[in-house]
């Protein structure tokens, strides 16, 4: 297959400082156990785990905690042996932010056992082979934690395959690092991901500073020899990592509004979780743990961690040399796209791919809001193709049809248009909070249609119903009328008979 | 002369009869402000505003009877599409009975209902389900948030819940 090479791979994006190399200079290092584990039986926006464990049972490393239960959910397992203590409703932030779930406390004893193997981990058919992937725990690792099966099993021949080690924001490196370390397993896990999905080709999209991990994956591949897995080399230019602009780059084609990349056969899967499907596949060990990045300037030893899943976040920070500042803003994700986080006490998720704890200097933005100017210049970095300014415009007086119209649902809340900004306007801020909003007018009126139109059929229903009461009502009245006449003249009749027989004398006694 | 008044008069006789006729054929859009004031309000069919359901007081509010202010789950913005949509002054909303809203959903506590279907009747979208005698059910899709159910049930076993997703 020809070198894919494009030259300007997407509308708008920008040149930032990567504040990559913090974490880059140190290999990857693992979490010491932690006392406690707070697993979460939902880590992205979808239906939760069906839990599996009541207090005071004792579970082993790698026993399910949560069961795949209704369409969409994923299994989550102990990520440590011990014992669970307690059952708890908390906000936790993963895939789609902050939202409170339903967790298992587990409190770690350091037996850990490694994962029993069994060889049937890994069945024949492809939907056997998408249920054991929901109950092996795998969800997109990329910061969304979408379910991956239901990713593969959404179409039934995708054309193409796209493994997505861009890491287009700053500071996140825990791709750069997996790639580094891992590159055999990511290329494995690719080939398992072609077969499961039937795509024809897997173009690994790469951003050209990652040069280590580049030439390490075009090294893998290589030993692979499969023509159906091509390396390409992006620009660094963020937002080259979203899903839309990967596919506006690599296939040069658009995903449709409101549509999603698997509706027109193209399924982006992230690197990591390429390398934990192959884990699994290889060993049978679910997904027990992630790499998260846990850098910025107010951290004293920035590295990327191994950590299990449900660790608290506090220890990680501990791990990495403790905050230099404890006002430090801390965040989850990247400083463009992620979410600050109040405290320390949150547990690491599938979705957690980054931690980066802000000087305070540098989170509290110093410049004041001014007003727009109409510069144009957010149109002009918007990856999406959206107009910023408009929609702020219509954000701020809130009118939904507006809202609809200029494309809200589109927004990749990527902070582009905040970052280009003259006056310093917190767009993509208005953006995000205007869309549950927005979510929810659309949900109002679908669901106020329905209703009008079950009043409608209700109303019908009665009207029929008291109109054929009152025609059976009617019908009863002339019956009996009609009958009570009938009866009249059979009466009338035989009266009229007796007297006849009476008065007539010849007749028979 | 003559002709002049021939003609006139044949084009009044002529225009009337196409007024009549374009009247007669014509679709009556009486239908389609009604379909168009309903669309503004909430269309939860709670019946606070003292009509049976949203047309009817669409259509009294089409024919002027009505106050446009009696709609409290459609709160302030619905006065204000109304009052921009019928042409008058917006007005403040009428103190509020019940809290209906789309935003909840009825959840019938089926250890205590005793099945005496009343709930049911008195269901406005039919998302109560249930025989006499046995337990009943909301079906959360179609619940409106009403609360019309509320106040037949004789064991009070009815309580509102916030709506997800």
């Amino acid at each position: 297959m020809a070198e894919l090479n494009p030259v300007r791979p997407f509308t708008g994006g920008l040149r930032l400082p990567p504040n990559k190399n913090l974490s880059t200079t140190m290999p990857i290092t693992t979490l010491a156990r932690p006392q406690r584990l707070c697993i979460p039986l939902a880590q992205h926006a979808g239906p939760p785990a069906r839990r599996a464990v009541s207090i005071g049972a004792s579970v082993g490393r790698g026993d399910p905690i949560g069961a795949t239960g209704e369409h969409g959910s994923v299994a989550v397992h102990a990520s440590h042996s011990g014992r669970i203590v307690a059952l708890q409703r908390r906000p936790i932030l993963a895939g789609n932010g902050l939202f409170d779930a339903d967790c298992v406390i587990l409190e770690t004893d350091g037996v850990d056992a490694p994962v029993a193997r069994t060889d049937q981990h890994w069945p024949d058919t492809l939907a056997a082979r998408l249920a054991a992937i929901a109950a092996a725990g795998i969800a997109g690792l990329g910061g969304a934690a979408f379910p991956t099966h239901i990713k593969l099993g959404a179409h039934a021949r995708y054309r193409t395959l796209i493994l997505n080690g861009a890491e287009c924001e700053p500071y996140i490196s825990c791709d750069d690092m997996l790639m580094r370390t891992h590159p055999d397993s990511i290329i494995a896990g690719a080939l398992i991901m072609l077969d499961l999905s039937q795509a024809t080709q897997c173009l690994i999209a790469i951003e050209r500073d990652k040069a280590l991990a580049l030439e390490k994956m075009q090294y893998a591949a290589a030993v692979r020899a499969d023509p159906r897995i091509v390396i390409v080399p992006l620009p660094t230019i963020y937002p080259a990592g979203g899903e839309r602009q990967l596919v506006e780059s690599l296939l040069a084609e658009e995903v449709p509004r409101g549509r999603h990349p698997t509706d027109i056969g193209v399924i982006c899967q992230n690197i990591g979780t390429a390398h934990a499907l192959a884990r699994f596949v290889s060993d049978g060990e679910p997904l027990l743990s992630r790499i998260v990045t846990v850098t910025g300037l107010g951290l004293r030893t920035p590295q990327n961690v191994e950590a299990p899943i449900g660790a608290p976040i506090s220890a990680l920070l501990d791990h990495c040399g403790g905050l230099v500042d404890p006002r430090s803003q801390l965040i989850v994700g990247g400083n463009m796209m992620g979410h600050p986080l109040p405290n320390a006490d949150y547990p690491v998720t599938k979705a957690t791919n980054c931690i980066v704890a802000l000087p305070l200097a540098e989170a509290v933005k110093s410049e004041p809001e001014r007003p727009c100017i109409r510069c144009g210049d957010c149109a002009d970095a918007c990856p999406a193709r959206l107009l910023p300014q408009e929609l702020l415009r219509a954000a701020r007086s809130d009118r939904s049809e507006l809202l609809t119209g200029l494309g809200l649902e589109d927004c990749i809340e990527c902070g582009c248009c905040d970052v280009v900004c003259p006056s310093h306007i917190a767009l993509t801020a208005s953006f995000r909070a205007a869309k549950p909003g927005l979510r929810q007018q659309i949900l109002h009126q679908q669901l106020a249609t329905a209703a009008a139109q079950r009043h409608d059929r209700r109303q019908a229903r009665l009207q029929r119903s008291a109109a054929e009461a009152d025609a059976r009502q009617q019908a009863l009245q002339q019956a009996l009328a009609a009958d009570s006449a009938t009866r009249r003249t059979v009466i009338d009749a035989a009266v009229a008979r007796a007297r006849k027989q009476r008065n007539d004398p010849n007749a028979l006694t | 002369m003559a002709a002049g008044v021939l003609t006139l008069a044949v084009l009044t006789v002529a225009l009337a009869a196409l007024l009549l006729l374009s009247d007669r054929l014509l679709p009556n859009d009486a239908d389609a402000a009604v379909e168009r004031i309903e669309r503004v309000l909430p269309r939860i069919q709670c019946g606070q505003c003292g009509y049976s359901g949203c047309r009817p007081y669409a259509e009294a509010l089409l024919n002027g009877t009505a106050a446009i202010n009696l709609c409290p789950p459609g709160g302030e913005a619905t006065v204000r599409a109304l009052a921009k949509l019928l042409g008058t002054e917006p007005q403040a909303v009428a103190p509020q009975q019940g809290h209906a809203s789309l935003d909840q959903i009825a959840t019938i506590d089926e250890t205590l209902c005793i099945g005496c279907n009343l709930c049911s009747r008195a269901c406005p979208v039919d998302a109560i389900l249930g025989i006499p005698q046995m337990m009943h059910t909301v079906i959360t899709a179609h619940c409106t948030g009403c609360e019309l159910c509320l106040p037949p049930c004789p064991v009070d076993c009815i309580r509102l819940e916030p709506r997800h997703g």
